[in-house]
C-alpha cells in the first residue's frame, strides 16, 4: 500500500519500521556533566559531532528544545544540571550546511512568539534545509516566563490550546500563501483574541511544501490538538502496552478529526543504555544513575517540593519528616511539576519510600529515572524488543536523548542501527532528501479557501 | 568601549544581499560567503530587508558560520517589531556557531506592513531610535548576564553552574519611553557569547544625541550621495560621534566585466548609497582614499556573481600590495577585527548573583 493510501485509510496498517530521533535536550538531570566524556552543552562541535553521528545512522530528525527562562531553585537560578541553550532555529540553520537529509526540528513555542515571525524564520529553515525543517509545538501559560517578554504573561491556562491551535492555522495559512505556479503571495489576515496578524508571506513553500508539525503535550486538549494538526507526536508513552494504547487512542482521535488513522506518526521519547552484554548494560545503568542524580541533586529535587531548604538531611536517609512550606508546587522548575498538592505528595511519597526502603536519593532516581523509557540491554535484546514495536506498530519511532553530549548516540549507531537493519524495521538509506519523504509523510493538500484573501476570527 | 588606535589599514565587508534561494537549495550562500572569504573581505553582512524569497538573514549568517573560518558575519536584525529576549538568544547564539565572527546590524524597521504583521501599532519618529536603544540594552546586559566562568562542573560540590556568577538583568524601559513599557528579567538562556559582547552596527543616522546613544554601539554605517562626498561624510560621523566607534563608508559598486562598461550595467542609484560605476582600477584608487579615513568599507555589489569574481581577481589584491587592507585575522573574532577588546562582565565588578 502506498504512503499516500496508509495515510487516508480508516484502518491503522503497521509500516513495520521504526525510526530515530535524537533530542539534544540541553536543560535536563538525564545528560551527564560529571564524566570525563562530558563535552561542551554550547559549543558547536557538540552540536555537529551529534548531528552528524545521528545522520550517518539515518537518524531522521535532530531536535532542540527552546529556552524561555532559567529554571530556578529556591529562588535563584537552578545550579545543579546541564543548562544553557543555544536558540533551536540558530542552531539548526548552522547544521543545515554541514548536514544533508536529517531533519532539523525547532522547538518553539506559541505563547511568546509572534505567529508572522515564527512562521516566517521556520519557512526560512525550511527553505535553507532544503525541506528538512520541523516546528515542535509547545504551548505554556506562566507569567514568570513572560517576565522575559514584551507582553509579560497574558494567557490562561484553559486558553493555552485555543490560543496555539489559531497560532499554527495562521502560520499554515501564511506557508500555503505564495504557490510558486500561481504568482506571488496572498496575503494573510488573522484576528483572534490575542493577536492581529496581517501580513504578505514573502517566502514560497519548500521542497517538502511547509515545515512538518510536530506535537508534545499529553493532555485530553493536547492530543486532540495534535490529532487535528499535526504530522508527528512527540509522546510520553514509550513502554510497550501502554505504547499500543497511545497508538489505539491516537488512531480514534485522527478519525474524529476527520483525518485517516496513520496520519499522525508516534515517536515517544527515550533513552538507551547500552552493552554487548545484558550484564554490561546492567552495571552501566548503574554508572549512569548515579552520575545523572547525585546526592545534591537528590536533595534539591526533593525542595521543589518541600519549597525549603533540605540540606540538613542526609542524601542516603530516609525523606525529610517535615511537612513542605509551600500549598503547590512551584512553577520554576517547569509545567510538568507546576500544580501538585505539596503536603498530599510529601505524604504519599514518604510511605512509598519507606514501603520500598529507599533513601533520598533511591527514591528520587526512581522517580526522575524516567523508568519506563529507559531501553538498557544487549544490542541484540534491544533491538528484539524495539523490533516487536515495529511488527505491532505501536511507534513509528523513538525519540532519544542521549546521557552523554556528544558521544551519547555512538554505541546506537555502532552496534544497535546494524542490529536493527538486520531484522529488517529500519531504513538502511534516507528515503529522500526532505523530512516528510523520509518520515514517509503525505505532502499536505492546499486548502480550497486559500485561493481568496480572507479575514478569519478565532 | 575602548578600542586599539587604529592601523592606517582599513577592513572590507561586502553585502551578501542576493545570495541565498535560487528556487533550489542554498548551496548558492556557501559558496558566495566562501569566495567572499577566500578573496579577503574580513566581513560579510545580510540584508533582512522584506523581500520576496529571501530568507531570514540571521539564519543565513548562522548556515555561513560553518562553512567559514575568518570572515565576519553580521546579519541585519531588526528592534521595533522582535522580541529583544529572542534577539539577544539568537544573536549569542550566532556567535557560538561562528566561533565568536557575529555581529548585529541593528536595524529599526519603520513600516506600517512590519507593525501590522505583528498587530502593534506603527512606531515613528523619536520611538524608532527608543525602541532600538531598548533593545539593544536588553541583549548587552543578558549578554553579560552569565560572567564568563559561571559554568564551573564541579562534581565535588555537585554544581554545574555558579550561581553567584549569573545576573538579573531587570530591564525596564524609560520613564520617557514613547512605545508600550516592557520589562526583561534575565538572566539569559545561553552563557555568554564567545565575544562577550557581539559588535553592534547601526546606521550613522541612527546614532546620536537624541538617538540611540554612542556608547551603545561599536560601528557605524555612513552614507552620502556620492562617492566624492563620502570621505568628508566620514570626517563628519566620526567628529560627531567620537573616536571610540568604529566608521565603516557605504559603498555601491557596478564594475566593467567581460567586456561590458559597468555605465550600461549599472540601472543609476536609487537607496541613496554612493555608487561607483567604473573600472576595477578606478574603484581601487577610491577605496585607498576612502580606507585611509574609515575604518571600513562595506560594498554592495551590484551584482554578486560578477562583482565578487572582478573584485577578488583585481581590486583585493592590489590594496593588499598597496597596505591599505588589514591582513585577515586567522581565527579571530569580530572585535578584534574592529580593534575592540574583549570586556568584561558588567555584573563581574558588582559581584552580587540572581537572586541574592
Amino acid at each position: 500500500m502506498t504512503q499516500h493510501n496508509r495515510a487516508k485509510s480508516e484502518v491503522f496498517t503497521p509500516s513495520g519500521k521504526i525510526q530515530f530521533g535524537i533530542f539534544f535536550q540541553g536543560v535536563n538531570s538525564g545528560t551527564i556533566w560529571k564524566a570525563a566524556e562530558s563535552g561542551s552543552q554550547t559549543d558547536f562541535e557538540s552540536f555537529r559531532r551529534i548531528a552528524q553521528t545521528a545522520e550517518r545512522g539515518l537518524f531522521a530528525a535532530f531536535f532542540l528544545g527552546e529556552g524561555l527562562r532559567l529554571r530556578e531553585h529556591l529562588g535563584r537560578p537552578h545550579a545543579l544540571d546541564v543548562v544553557g541553550r543555544p536558540d533551536a532555529q540558530t542552531m539548526l540553520a548552522a547544521l543545515a550546511s554541514v548536514t544533508k537529509n536529517i531533519g532539523l526540528v525547532a522547538t518553539q513555542n506559541t505563547t511568546y512568539n509572534d505567529p508572522a515571525d515564527l512562521a516566517h524564520r521556520l519557512a526560512s529553515l525550511d527553505l535553507i534545509s532544503g525541506g528538512r525543517a520541523a516546528w515542535n509545538i509547545v504551548t505554556t501559560d506562566n507569567a514568570w516566563t513572560g517576565a522575559n517578554f514584551r507582553r509579560g504573561g497574558y494567557l490562561d491556562h484553559a486558553e493555552r490550546y485555543k490560543h496555539a491551535e489559531a497560532f499554527v492555522e495562521t502560520a499554515k495559512r501564511i506557508w500555503d500563501s505564495w504557490d510558486t505556479t500561481q504568482g506571488p503571495a496572498r496575503r494573510v489576515l488573522h484576528e483572534g483574541q490575542h493577536y492581529t496578524v496581517d501580513v504578505t508571506p514573502r517566502l514560497p513553500r519548500s521542497a517538502q511544501y511547509r515545515p512538518v508539525l510536530f506535537q508534545a503535550g499529553d493532555s485530553q486538549e493536547g492530543r486532540n490538538f495534535a490529532a487535528r494538526q499535526a504530522d508527528v507526536i512527540f509522546s510520553a508513552h514509550p513502554k510497550f502496552d501502554d505504547a499500543v494504547q497511545f497508538r489505539k487512542d491516537l488512531v480514534e482521535r485522527s478519525l474524529a478529526a476527520g483525518r485517516g488513522a496513520n496520519a499522525v506518526q508516534i515517536m515517544p521519547a527515550s533513552e538507551f543504555i547500552l552493552a554487548p552484554t545484558d550484564a554490561e548494560a546492567r552495571e552501566k545503568k548503574e554508572w549512569v544513575r548515579s552520575l545523572q542524580i547525585g546526592p545534591q541533586q537528590a536533595v534539591a529535587y526533593l525542595e521543589q517540593f518541600w519549597g525549603r531548604e533540605l540540606s540538613e538531611y542526609d542524601p542516603d536517609g530516609p525523606l525529610p519528616e517535615i511537612d513542605p512550606v509551600v500549598e503547590e508546587t512551584s512553577e520554576t522548575r517547569g509545567s510538568g511539576f507546576h500544580g501538585a498538592k505539596a503536603r498530599q505528595l510529601a505524604d504519599q511519597w514518604r510511605a512509598e519510600a519507606k514501603d520500598k526502603g529507599l533513601s533520598i536519593r533511591q527514591f528520587v532516581s526512581s522517580k526522575t529515572a524516567r523508568i519506563d523509557a529507559t531501553f538498557t540491554g544487549s544490542y541484540t535484546a534491544v533491538a528484539d524488543r524495539l523490533a516487536e514495536y515495529a511488527r505491532v506498530g505501536a511507534v513509528d519511532g523513538f525519540n532519544i536523548s542521549p546521557w552523554l553530549i556528544p558521544t551519547g548516540l555512538d554505541d546506537i549507531v555502532n552496534h544497535l542501527v546494524p542490529e536493527l537493519q538486520q531484522r529488517g524495521v529500519y531504513p538502511t538509506e534516507y528515503a529522500g532528501s526532505t523530512l516528510r519523504e523520509n518520515l514517509g509523510l503525505d505532502t499536505p493538500v492546499r486548502s480550497a479557501d486559500e485561493t481568496a484573501e480572507a479575514v478569519r476570527a478565532s | 568601549m575602548s578600542r586599539a588606535a587604529s592601523s592606517k589599514a582599513g577592513f572590507l565587508a561586502i553585502e551578501l544581499d542576493g545570495a541565498g534561494w535560487d528556487g533550489g537549495d542554498f548551496a548558492s550562500l556557501a559558496e558566495a560567503v566562501l569566495a567572499a572569504e577566500s578573496a579577503g573581505f574580513h566581513a560579510a553582512t545580510f540584508s533582512d530587508a522584506p523581500v520576496p524569497g529571501r530568507v531570514n538573514a540571521l539564519q543565513r549568517a548562522a548556515f555561513a558560520g560553518p562553512v567559514t573560518r575568518s570572515i565576519a558575519l553580521a546579519p541585519e536584525v531588526d528592534t521595533v517589531y522582535t522580541e529583544p529576549f529572542h534577539v539577544s538568544t539568537q544573536l549569542a547564539s550566532l556567535d557560538y556557531v561562528s566561533c565568536g565572527r557575529a555581529g548585529w546590524i541593528v536595524t529599526a524597521v519603520e513600516s506600517p506592513e512590519a507593525a501590522a504583521a505583528v498587530g502593534r501599532s506603527a512606531v515613528s519618529g523619536t520611538a524608532v531610535a527608543q525602541e532600538a536603544a531598548a533593545s539593544i540594552e536588553v541583549s548587552r546586559r543578558l549578554w553579560d548576564s552569565w560572567e564568563d566562568d559561571a559554568v564551573i562542573r564541579d562534581v565535588a560540590t555537585g554544581r554545574y553552574l555558579d550561581v553567584d556568577k549569573l545576573h538579573y538583568a531587570d530591564f525596564e524601559t524609560p520613564a520617557e519611553f514613547a512605545g508600550p513599557a516592557y520589562s526583561v528579567k534575565g538572566p539569559s538562556i545561553i552563557p555568554r557569547p564567545l565575544q562577550g559582547q557581539l559588535p553592534v552596527i547601526a546606521a550613522a543616522s541612527l546614532v546620536g544625541s537624541g538617538q540611540v546613544p554612542a556608547d551603545a554601539v561599536d560601528a557605524v554605517l555612513v552614507t552620502a550621495p556620492t562617492p566624492e562626498l563620502l570621505a568628508a561624510e566620514v570626517r563628519d560621523v566620526r567628529a560627531r560621534i567620537g573616536p571610540a566607534v568604529a566608521v565603516i563608508a557605504e559603498l555601491d559598486v557596478v564594475l566593467d566585466s567581460r567586456g561590458q562598461a559597468a555605465a550600461e550595467r549599472s540601472a543609476g542609484s536609487e537607496d541613496g548609497r554612493a555608487r561607483y560605476a567604473g573600472s576595477p582600477a578606478g574603484l581601487t584608487d577610491l577605496l585607498t582614499d576612502l580606507l585611509a579615513e574609515a575604518d571600513g568599507v562595506r560594498l554592495h555589489p551590484a551584482s554578486l556573481a560578477v562583482e565578487l569574481d572582478e573584485l577578488s581577481r583585481l581590486v583585493l589584491p592590489e590594496l593588499r600590495r598597496r597596505g591599505a587592507l588589514r591582513p585577515p585575522v586567522q581565527d579571530g573574532t569580530f572585535r578584534d577585527l574592529l580593534g575592540l577588546t574583549r570586556p568584561a562582565s558588567r555584573y563581574a565588578a558588582a559581584a552580587v548573583g540572581a537572586g541574592k
